[in-house]
């Protein structure tokens, strides 16, 4: 039987085991959306503008682990989605977005609502298709799929123009699909495992330096299990939390900029560093010279090109992470002492660690005056579910919820790392929500990012996405302030958000429930109630205002160089 | 350093921004660039001329292979491959110089392929340094335009270079 274009796509999207997607109609993509009225088989978000979609998609497949779908009309719809892509795309999350395109007897022509998405996603996308030919949209939705999954995963943008969405073709769907320039490196070279397992096994002051690569792998476990059963402490970026437990004693937490102590002198002294699924980005080295001066470098990745890009490396393992570490694991049974033996060798190393850590733990300075943001992240974790869903937006409340919530298990922070995008936060755990419905789904936001997508309440609201919003509220764009208190002379420019905003009634105006706590103990008291309350809810937190994230490394100073909190 | 790198891509449309944005995106440098189709017609091979250490022709060579379009990469080392590039050269030929401009074209094997009262035009093919050697008799001559096609290369020997 024939088919038209719109229908195949959703076929293909169903055959992928799709199941929600984010999108907004418009002009070219509104022959999609009439099919779309009769699919019953796929959950169709509609968010309150376009980059919020791809974030909610963004969110979903952070999350859930599957590729995150979104849809956008052509011209503006689709230049809208950029920085979603983009965020994506720093991040390395598997996502397939569809825009639409004027037919394509117009391309080219500066027709109504035509942008060249193609040319200005390049840069931004893992790979993007144009479809001219109804007859290759199967084979290119597979090879989207395929291409988004696999490898060091990324956003696709499929390019669909409207003629394309009409014209009718026989569906035949692709088990699978051959491209001759994309063969990801899966298994690790074998004889590199065993020397890097010996190297390993040798050192006296080895760390572990894990990214998001390990997430994205669905290889904490094995991660987990290779640390324990070599005895080595972990520490991760942003995007690796959650990988490694940190209510466990080997766990160093943040490493970087606003790292802990005792992480940054365990990079800057350690002597083997095996970093996993991690890619040496300036926020996490500081100063390339300095960083980890007398280590011997371990990288295992999957995408070759992250391999000696900023550092040195010794020993390079190209392959899936989760492969290499379990086969790491087996070599270590096979050649090395066992785990008690491993885990005494190492005890000087761990006692020195140790005294960093009781020098200089991660801390704050209380209040009783004044709500401290750090301490809302603490009474957060204290009273959320275990298995809570964290998104956060970007600046302050960031990287206070990267230190103090203590993430336990994977997937359990979304945060825009790599691009650090404003905004991302709402629509992120909304896309979380709709992935999980019956799980906590929290997301920290700081007042300045939540106003950069605060019309997506209305989505939350409209779709039952019980997401819990908590603002962090300074008046402030919090981490310029602090960089133009700590290196431009307290010189505030620009970053006093000067109007009050009553956000309670902004919640109340989108039918949500709105909360506000002012002093210190109304915390437990709003973030119980907010838990307790059906619906989505916004907690406002009033909190110091000049508060500083610490420690801090300045940007392009040496790890060691940290402005501590006193 | 120099490096002349054949990358062999999809004969499809939007396949040669990809490398060229890799490029600029990433401040690689292009000298030179060549495309056209390869006798296998879904193919097109890429001759480009870049420069840069040891970890920023790793870079690039890893940067291209990651590109999906791109089927193999090599960065060809001078003694195992022959480039050649074509060059045409508009050069004033004036009374004291016309003889001239002739015996280095002869010399370098280059055929007048235009003249006129004031000008010749060559046509000169070989090995870059040996093309740009000619070039640099002919400046002082006055060399009205140059254009080159940049080097293309082909490894040594009889095992081709294929998909």
């Amino acid at each position: 039987m024939k088919l038209n274009g719109a229908r195949i796509l959703l076929e293909c999207l169903k055959r992928e085991g799709v199941d929600t997607i984010f999108g907004y109609p418009g002009g070219t993509v509104i022959n999609l959306y009439d099919e779309l009225f009769s699919f019953k088989e796929i959950r169709h978000i509609l968010p309150r503008h376009e980059q919020a979609g791809v974030h909610a998609a963004d969110g979903y497949a952070r999350a859930t682990g599957k590729v995150g779908v979104a849809i956008a009309t052509s011209g503006p719809g689709a230049t809208n989605t950029i920085t979603g892509i983009a965020t994506a795309y720093m991040d390395s999350i598997p996502m397939v977005i569809i825009t639409g395109q004027v037919p394509t007897a117009l391309i080219g022509n500066d027709a109504f609502q035509e942008a060249d998405i193609i040319g200005i996603t390049r840069p931004c996308t893992k790979h993007n298709f144009l479809v001219k030919d109804v007859k290759d949209l199967a084979t290119i939705m597979k090879k989207a799929f395929y291409i988004a999954r696999t490898g060091r995963p990324g956003p696709v943008v499929v390019d669909l123009p409207k003629d394309v969405q009409i014209a009718q073709t026989e569906f035949h769907y692709p088990d699978s699909v051959e491209i001759r320039g994309y063969k990801p490196t899966v298994e690790g070279h074998p004889k590199q495992i065993e020397k890097a397992v010996a190297m390993i096994m040798q050192a006296k002051k080895p760390v572990i330096y894990v990214g998001g690569g390990v997430i994205l792998g669905n290889a904490s476990a094995e991660m987990v299990a290779v640390a324990k059963r070599l005895g080595i402490p972990v520490t991760t970026t942003l995007m690796g939390l959650g990988s490694y437990p940190e209510n466990d004693p080997n766990s160093l937490g943040l490493l970087g900029m606003h790292g802990t102590y005792y992480a940054n002198m365990a990079v800057s002294h350690c002597d083997v560093l095996i970093a996993i699924g991690a890619r040496f980005d300036d926020r996490v080295t500081g100063k390339i010279a300095s960083f980890a001066p007398h280590a011997k470098i371990v990288h295992v990745d999957v995408d070759p090109t992250s391999i000696k890009k900023n550092v040195r490396v010794d020993l390079p393992i190209v392959g899936d992470v989760r492969d290499v570490l379990a086969k790491m694991l087996k070599v270590a049974d096979e050649i090395g002492p066992d785990a008690k033996a491993c885990q005494a060798a190492l005890a000087p190393w761990i006692a020195e660690i140790d005294e960093w850590k009781t020098k200089h733990p991660m801390t704050y300075k209380q209040s009783s005056t004044v709500i401290k943001p750090q301490y809302v992240i603490q009474r957060l974790r204290a009273l959320s579910d275990p298995d809570a869903i964290v998104a956060t937006d970007v600046g302050q409340h960031q990287m206070w919820t990267a230190q103090f919530f203590g993430f336990t298990a994977p997937r359990t922070l979304l945060s825009s790392g790599g691009l650090g995008t404003m905004g991302f936060g709402l629509p992120a755990a909304m896309g979380a929500q709709a992935g999980f419905p019956e799980r906590q789904v929290i997301v920290v936001c700081g007042d300045g990012g939540f106003q950069m997508n605060m019309q997506e309440l209305a989505t939350i609201v409209q779709n039952r996405l019980n997401v819990k919003i908590v603002i962090l509220n300074n008046n402030f764009l919090g981490m310029v302030r602090q960089w133009q208190e700590l290196f431009f002379d307290k010189r505030y420019s620009s970053t006093c958000m000067e109007l009050p905003i009553d956000f309670i009634k902004l919640a109340e105006a989108f039918g949500a429930t709105g909360l506000q706590a002012t002093k210190v103990e109304q915390v437990d008291e709003v973030i119980k109630k907010g838990f307790a309350t059906n619906g989505p809810v916004l907690m406002e937190f009033k909190v110091a205002r000049e508060e500083k994230v610490l420690p801090m490394v300045p940007a392009g100073a040496s790890l060691t160089e940290m402005v501590l909190a006193s | 350093m120099r490096h002349t790198i054949a990358v062999l891509v999809e004969n499809e449309f939007g396949v040669l921004s990809r490398v060229v944005g890799l490029f600029s995106g990433r401040g690689f440098n292009i000298d030179s660039l060549t495309v056209a189709p390869t006798n296998d017609e879904a193919l097109s091979r890429i001759t480009l001329v870049t420069r840069g250490d040891e970890q920023i022709i790793e870079q690039i060579t890893k940067q291209l292979n990651k590109l999906i379009d791109v089927i193999k990469v090599i960065d060809f080392e001078p003694e195992h491959a022959i480039e050649r590039e074509m060059v045409l050269v508009k050069v004033s030929a004036e009374e004291q110089s016309r003889a001239e401009v002739l015996r280095i074209a002869d010399i370098f094997r280059a055929k007048v392929i235009d003249v006129t009262p004031k000008s010749y035009t060559l046509e000169a093919t070989g090995a870059p340094a040996k093309v740009s050697a000619m070039v640099e008799l002919l400046r002082p001559l006055g060399l009205k335009e140059l254009v080159s096609t940049g080097p293309v290369v082909i490894g040594r020997g009889a095992k081709a270079w294929k998909g």
